[in-house]
């Protein structure tokens, strides 16, 4: 069971990968989809380790990630 | 699942201009973060540069005011006297602040002018395609140092952060960086610290912000973060210059005297 | 209020207290250095707010901020002054901000001197800075003028959201002559909801020239346009002495028309039809009165104290009509009657055109 959930919004990622060294658990990479902007944007893979940490939110700066927590 | 991250109210809607993984979007968000955590986004009036940040009018929905390259300060000086109760601040690029706008910056400080001054420094001009900024570290490539940053023909990159706080007006003064996401934190903090100082009506604050330029560094995005840490960190040290119990300790000390 | 003895620098300064102007920022530079000092006394004492700024520029990008905040604001300087100024007053002028700036006109080119001159009429009606643009231009002759005018640019500069400039000089500045502020006192501008204030309860607002899109930026510059067009048709001044009959019609302005006043006088006494035209508005250019008299005028002569500047203008309006001719002093000397009327008399004896 998950504690943690990100939101991509596709259309605003850009592709720039810093979300990618930001998750301690290294659960973000870059997908091979293009979006309609032409970039190819993240994605997570293994969403059940997701703690919901935020640390890939903080660093986009395209503002494209959204977190949900478990409350504690 | 309770959202705990989410786009800040006073962001609008907007996707931002700057290119892949450039940082400015980080200070785009934080700014606007402080911005809903004060409470203030129907009592704040920013103040836009020219450079990368000129759209950043797109990105907050407050009140604004867009300047002519360096004189935000001044800009800001005029909004706030007409507008004291209200909270007043620039947003800044290295050549904005660092280059053609030193006076501005350096006699709305000196005034102690109750406005708060973001200064996004990325050691290059953006906007115009890579040339030497103000701040481009000895030895680094751009359009117009081809070779790298020569100290005997161009000299040394400004410090704006050391320079001002030393600067009576000044209240607060500190820089910070957004590299990654621990100093990511730390710039919001001092971003809210700035803007705490305006809203005590304790006197000029200042932020300093290190950011990336992937495009015209000529670097992935991963690699802008590595190479910041590595060149400009060590050079712009990281750190609160000046903070308000400074300025306390100081005022105490000249009414003892004058008492 | 009674009349008053005043110097016109602090004319002017009083002029825009009366007008509602809470707020002024400037640079020192001769010759108009009471502008400020008053400013600095007047406008504590009116809940305002006078700031020295560190250069022109700056007290220029001060006004911005200010004019974009609502409020009723002036600065003030000369020639070299002015011409720092430059860059700021097309950013007013493109973000549609209203202000008075005056020009206390030095001599010029470069540092130039002190005394007074006209050498700025290009910079004042024709541009100055970067892009499409006009600022309201006024030509005050006397004391009492700079006070009246400079109540009207409070106005018009709201009206139109505009920048507007007063237009003097040394000797205007410093001059003393009784006026009589007839300004109803405590004037209160009308509410300017386009400012910056603070978005509470209603949607933000955006001051800024910036119309990164071409056709934006053309549709701005169109309404610009239709602006001043409305301007051109409404608010052209000028006051007409003895030009209805005159064989030679003067044009000058400010200090110079009052000595052209003194030479058409002298010209009558000596049987010499002479008549003045004095443009009061100098952009826009009062062109028709010079159109009409053209009828029956044999010739014009512009006085100046530049090398020709307005002169460029009254050969616009006359428009091949009759010669136009030009009689000038520079470096900050006042030409004299007699000078003048010399060449009056050669005009009208078949001289040069």
């Amino acid at each position: 069971m998950a504690i943690g959930r990100i939101v991509i919004d596709e259309e605003r990622c850009k592709g720039c990968a810093l979300c990618t060294a930001a998750c301690p658990k290294g659960l973000i990479r870059i997908s091979g989809r293009l979006n309609g902007s032409g970039y190819h944007p993240a994605e997570i893979v293994d969403g059940e380790k997701c703690r919901g940490c935020a640390l890939c939110a903080v660093m986009c700066p395209d503002v494209a990630i959204e977190v949900e927590k478990e409350a504690s | 699942m309770k959202k705990i991250f989410s786009r800040p109210r006073s962001m609008t809607d907007k996707p931002m201009h700057f290119c892949p993984g450039c940082t400015h979007g980080v200070i785009q968000r934080l700014i606007a973060e402080v911005i809903d955590d004060l409470g203030i986004q129907e009592d704040t009036i920013a103040i836009g540069p020219v450079g990368c940040a000129v759209f950043c009018y797109d990105y907050w929905d407050v009140d604004f005011q867009q300047a002519s390259h360096g004189r935000a300060p001044a800009v800001a000086t005029g909004v706030k006297r007409v507008h004291p109760d209200k909270v007043v601040f620039s947003l800044q690029g290295d050549g904005d602040i660092a280059a053609i706008g030193t006076t501005e910056i350096i006699h709305a400080a000196a005034r102690g002018e109750k406005i708060t001054c973001l200064f996004v420094n990325n050691s290059i001009y953006g906007m115009t395609g890579g040339q030497m900024a103000p701040t481009t570290v000895v030895g680094q490539k751009s359009t117009t140092t081809p070779r790298g940053r020569d100290r005997d023909l161009a000299g040394y990159p400004v410090k704006m952060t050391e320079m001002l706080s030393v600067l009576d007006g000044v209240v607060y003064a500190a820089r910070v960086s957004v590299h990654n996401p621990a100093n990511v934190l730390k710039a919001k903090k001092a971003i809210k610290k700035a803007f705490e100082v305006q809203l005590r009506g304790e006197g000029f604050s200042l932020v300093e912000i290190l950011s990336t330029c992937p495009t015209n560094w000529g670097l992935s995005p991963l690699d802008a973060v590595r190479w910041l840490e590595k060149n400009m960190v060590p050079y712009f040290k990281l750190g609160e210059y000046k903070v308000p119990e400074e300025k306390k300790h100081e005022e105490i000390a000249v009414a003892e005297v004058a008492g | 209020m009674g009349k008053v003895l005043m110097k016109g620098n602090e004319a002017v300064a009083e002029a825009a207290v009366l007008s509602g102007c809470k707020y002024f920022f400037g640079y020192p530079i001769t010759p108009q250095n009471e502008i400020p000092e008053y400013m600095s006394k007047r406008l504590p004492e009116v809940g305002g707010t006078f700031l020295q700024a560190e250069s022109e520029i700056s007290a220029i990008n001060m006004v911005f901020g200010a004019a974009g905040s609502g409020a009723r604001v002036m600065t003030s300087s000369s020639g070299p002054g002015i011409s720092l100024k430059q860059e700021g007053i097309s950013y007013l002028a493109g973000a549609e901000l209203p202000c008075v700036i005056v020009n206390m006109v030095r001599g010029g080119p470069g540092l130039g001197n002190i005394g007074p001159a006209q050498s700025d009429y290009f910079q004042a009606t024709k541009g100055g800075g970067h892009g499409d643009y006009r600022v309201i231009v006024y030509g005050p002759a006397s004391v009492q003028e700079l006070v009246d005018l400079t109540m009207d640019a409070f106005e018009l500069a709201d009206t139109y959201r505009n920048p507007v400039m007063i237009l003097g000089d040394g000797i205007l500045g410093q001059m003393m002559e009784p006026v009589e502020f007839s300004f109803p006192e405590n004037s209160s501008p009308a509410p300017k909801p386009w400012s910056t204030s603070g978005a509470r309860g209603r949607k933000r607002n955006l001051v800024t020239s910036l119309y990164i899109v071409p056709e934006e930026l053309e549709k701005h510059c169109l309404k610009l346009k239709a602006k001043y067009d409305d301007v051109a048709a409404r608010e052209k001044k000028h006051e007409s002495y003895f030009a209805d009959d005159a064989d030679i019609i003067l044009a000058a302005y400010g200090t110079t028309a009052r000595i052209c006043k003194a030479v058409v006088d002298q010209a009558r006494e000596e049987g010499i039809r002479a008549g003045l035209i004095r443009p009061v508005s100098l952009w826009p250019f009062p062109d028709a009165p010079y159109n009409t008299a053209a009828d029956h005028a044999a010739a014009f002569l512009a006085v100046e104290m530049s090398n020709g500047q307005m002169v460029e203008d009254v050969r616009l309006a006359v428009n091949g009509k009759k010669p136009v001719h030009f009689f000038g002093r520079t470096g900050g000397i006042v030409p004299a009657k007699a000078e003048i009327i010399a060449e009056v008399k050669k005009i009208l004896g078949g001289g040069r055109q």
